[in-house]
């Protein structure tokens, strides 16, 4: 499996925010997309998420489900973390884990794994951020698609949580799986890095 | 199917929590209708007459107050991208949220109609017809309703845009809506005809409104 954008162009606004870009991931590696504020990392995940239309170039994944478009094979886990306050951590997780579809796993074993079972009646309201970011992260983990799209996937999480999300990473690494990581902080594995626009 | 059944399942249950929109509609419909008899006085023939128009314009205000956050909410909590992203067409989503928003927000004021009609000194076949056609029109300005939330979305502005947006479009089914229970009530035009009327631009909703609010929101992809 193969990820790859040749002369991707992302215009923003009226103003172009990057040009050119070519990249190139393929299974069981990681791209950590450096750069500085600004610079269009998160313009770039949203562009492979389907989120945004490039002004030019072309984004295509080989070797993958060829029934189902890229977007659809993808996990893009953002800023916004796509919960509701007044559902239950459980019900939250169940829902996208429904609407998602595809190959999934036991929803309370997932929130065991990022360590919120014991909060599953909990509404949604009430999680710290850094609950929040690990209840974001039980749905990667819960539905399975082969390429993740992390915005600065490690916000507001502790050092214990972020050595569980290296931890899950490498597991989806070994399954074949690939990751795109806009980040400022080092991945801490080994990753391919994307830089975008000047140094920072 | 599954997808479907679970984004309805989860905005009825968002809609019917504490903070959701389904009471604060019924409590809207039932206090615009409780004033108006204070309003207009104590004749009760000019009340009746006026019940069915009364009875409709508090619920298509009352539906419309909850409508504006049916897509807003899901942008602002990052949901919609991921509903986008998905392997359901964007317009089989946009409709299972009017059909949920519809559930959860129209039906209750239906429900409420014949309590209504009371105060209205609405008699037993007079509600019946009001009720009647409320049940075949609330549903086209819950579909219609919709292209305007989706517009909201796109240009990042809620609330006010979206009445002006909207309230045109839900002329025609006040018009018949008013114009079938008003048959009923004083004649002399039959109940058939503008009821199905009615009917009708419920169905051409079902399909106009799915396709146009989702590409609103493709096109408004930001």
């Amino acid at each position: 499996m193969q990820l790859s954008g040749h002369g991707v162009i992302c215009v923003r606004g009226g103003r172009e925010v990057f040009a050119g870009l070519d990249f190139e991931a393929v299974s069981g590696e990681a791209v950590a997309v450096v750069g500085r504020n600004g610079s269009g990392k998160t313009s770039l995940l949203r562009l492979i998420a389907g989120l945004l239309i490039p002004a030019g170039g072309t984004i295509a994944l080989a070797g993958g489900d060829a029934e189902l478009t890229l977007p659809e094979q993808s996990h893009y886990l953002g800023h916004r973390d796509a919960l509701k306050p007044a559902l239950s951590v459980a019900e939250n997780l169940a829902f996208w884990a429904d609407f998602l579809g595809g190959e999934r796993r036991d929803v309370t074993e997932s929130l065991a794994i990022v360590g919120l079972d014991h909060a599953t009646h909990l509404p949604a309201g009430f999680l710290s951020a850094g609950q929040r970011r690990r209840l974001s992260l039980a749905r990667l983990l819960t539905v399975r698609r082969p390429v993740w799209l992390l915005d600065e996937p490690t916000t507001a999480l502790d050092v214990a949580g972020q050595d569980m999300f290296e931890g899950l990473m490498r597991d989806h690494l070994a399954r074949g799986g690939l990751i795109v990581a806009a980040t400022h902080t080092p991945l801490g594995l080994e990753s391919r890095e994307l830089r975008i626009g000047g140094t920072a | 199917m599954t997808a479907l059944s679970a984004l309805i399942r989860r905005d009825i249950r968002i809609a019917l929590r504490v903070g959701g929109g389904a009471l604060i509609g019924v409590l809207f419909f039932l206090t615009v209708v409780v004033l108006m008899p204070f309003a207009v006085g104590p004749d009760l023939a000019l009340l009746s007459r006026l019940g069915p128009a009364i009875l409709w314009l508090g619920a298509l205000l009352a539906s419309l107050l909850t409508l504006d956050r049916l897509f807003m909410a899901d942008h602002e909590d990052g949901s919609l991208d991921l509903i986008t992203m998905s392997r359901t067409p964007l317009e089989l989503a946009c409709a299972a949220k009017a059909l949920a928003h519809w559930l959860a927000a129209g039906l209750p004021l239906i429900v409420a109609t014949p309590v209504l009609g009371l105060l209205l000194n609405l008699d037993m076949v007079a509600t019946g017809a009001v009720a009647l056609t409320l049940l075949a029109g609330t549903p086209a300005l819950t579909f219609t309703g919709m292209i305007g939330a989706a517009l909201a979305v796109t240009l990042h502005r809620g609330g006010l845009l979206m009445a002006v947006l909207v309230l045109p479009l839900s002329i025609p089914v006040l018009i018949f809506g008013v114009a079938a229970s008003q048959a009923v009530i004083v004649g002399p035009m039959t109940f058939g005809a503008p009821f199905s009327i009615l009917c009708a631009l419920s169905l051409v909703s079902f399909v106009v409104g799915p396709f146009a609010a989702a590409a609103s929101l493709k096109h408004g992809l930001d």
